[in-house]
């Protein structure tokens, strides 16, 4: 039997993954924006930032009405508190794009592909990219292998972020013209690492709502030891 | 233009005033729950609209109640005529000692059809918006004292729906009945709001929740708050109607 409950959560699932699918776009937006330099896109990014704000509240809204009108228990009250927190995590996403971009809008020169390549800046935005695509399918196919595979991904991001301030000192001894831009770009890539762990948190939420297990707060072999894998 | 509609109305049990002035409009094919604690007067309220509260003896009524915009209580009115417009299903089932197919068949007859194939296509239509048809459909020949309270209870649902209103009250018809069964009527109710107009009393503030669009908060014979269901649980405007959704009367 579908009940009216049902129908409200896949209800629920498609709103949550148009968020995902803006939030993504927002991501992918800023990244060529930065890899152009086309402030004009930075813009375009700047201004869905509203969307992505007020596509949170409307969520934030359904959930409540979920919670109120219906009382979930067991796996439709997991989903419902985990749809809360990826919704949460969706947005802090969409911040960091929109940081982006307004870094693209406040630098005066094409960052140096130099600088790109030694920090390893437009590998690690790719790794997002990805990541943040992975999380989103494993949600939409209810797929927990996909979502245990983000907590290797992420260790990736880790990588290039821990290497990025030596990078970033390196090409600042060579052009001390170019202080500007190199620390925007260290900025960037911490952004980026933030990605991974909201990204991490989502896989986290969606294992939570399908297995019933709490893998938050364990630590980072436990995560990717899981027998379930 | 609402469906239903009550204008300032008051109703009197004797000396004891039962609703004080309650002004409230329902759209159609909407469902809307009337909730309260016991006494409150939302049973008084839902009996208006089909003027069963006539069968009470000192019972003063003052103010309209309007159904398509026309006040049932005005001259000219003829009872019969308005509960074919307006069905009722009660807190237990109450199927007739009589075979399925003819408690539904039953408002049909009395209302002096006699054609069969209509009868039997009807009855049919009936059970199957009442979601019942697929449980009952070899044996409608059997009583229907042979089906549980729940199938009653949706037999009920079916002979109210098969003379075709365009309202249907029901005062807390799941009251009796168990989780499953409950959530049956409560899909049942959701589907139909589609072809009718549903007014529901309920104690149960979950079903509420659930089934309705509007919902009503009695207290003291008051409409102390009315509004969209999902304002009334999430940011009711009135102390009284948060404490009670609560459970924190008292």
């Amino acid at each position: 039997m579908i009940t009216h409950l049902d129908s409200e959560i896949k209800d629920l699932k498609m709103s949550l993954l148009e968020m995902f699918g803006l939030v993504k776009s927002q991501l992918v937006k800023s990244k060529e924006a930065l890899v152009n330099f086309d402030k004009d896109l930075a813009r375009e990014v700047r201004v869905n930032e509203k969307r992505v704000n007020s596509f949170e509240l409307k969520l934030d809204r359904e959930i409540e009405n979920i919670i109120a009108l219906y009382n979930p228990v067991a796996v439709d009250l997991r989903f419902v508190i985990a749809s809360l927190k990826i919704n949460s995590n969706l947005e802090r996403i969409g911040d960091i794009a929109d940081g982006i971009a307004q870094f693209v809008i406040n630098i005066n020169n094409k960052p140096e592909s130099e600088l790109l390549r030694s920090t390893r800046l437009i590998e690690m935005f790719d790794t997002a990219i990805h990541i943040v695509s992975d999380v989103m399918l494993s949600f939409e196919e209810e797929d927990t292998r996909m979502a245990r595979s983000v907590f290797k991904k992420d260790e990736l991001l880790d990588e290039i972020n821990l290497q990025a301030n030596e990078a970033t000192a390196q090409f600042i001894k060579s052009n001390p013209d170019k202080v500007n831009q190199s620390l925007y770009t260290l900025s960037t890539i911490r952004k980026l690492e933030r990605v991974g762990d909201q990204s991490k948190n989502i896989a986290e939420e969606i294992i939570f709502y399908i297995e019933a297990k709490v893998l938050k707060h364990r630590r980072k072999v436990d995560q990717t030891d899981d027998k379930s894998l | 233009m609402y469906k239903l509609e009550a204008r300032d109305l008051h109703l009197f049990y004797g000396d004891f005033h039962a609703l004080k002035g309650i002004t409230l409009g329902m759209q159609t094919n909407t469902v809307t729950a009337l909730i309260g604690p016991s006494g409150c007067g939302k049973s008084t309220f839902l009996r208006l609209f089909n003027r069963m509260n006539d069968l009470i003896e000192n019972v003063k009524i003052e103010g309209n109640v309007l159904i398509d915009n026309k006040n049932i209580y005005g001259k000219g009115i003829a009872i019969d005529d308005l509960r074919k417009r307006v069905g009722m299903v009660f807190q237990k089932p109450n199927p007739f000692p009589k075979t399925i197919f003819e408690n539904v068949a039953y408002g049909l007859r009395v209302n002096g059809i006699k054609h069969k194939k209509f009868i039997d296509e009807r009855v049919e239509r009936s059970l199957v918006q009442a979601a019942l048809w697929d449980e009952v459909k070899d044996k409608l020949r059997k009583s229907a004292f042979e089906l549980s309270g729940g199938q009653q209870q949706r037999l009920c649902i079916a002979r109210a729906l098969a003379i075709e209103p365009s309202v249907v009250l029901m005062d807390e018809p799941a009251s009796a009945l168990d989780p499953i069964s409950t959530s049956k009527i409560e899909e049942l109710i959701h589907d139909l709001k589609k072809e009718y107009t549903i007014v529901i009393v309920t104690h149960n503030m979950q079903q509420a929740g659930r089934v309705s669009d509007k919902t009503a908060f009695f207290y003291l014979g008051e409409l102390v708050e009315y509004d969209d269901t999902k304002t009334i649980f999430t940011k009711p405007k009135d102390l009284r109607t948060q404490n009670y959704i609560t459970g924190r009367f008292g």
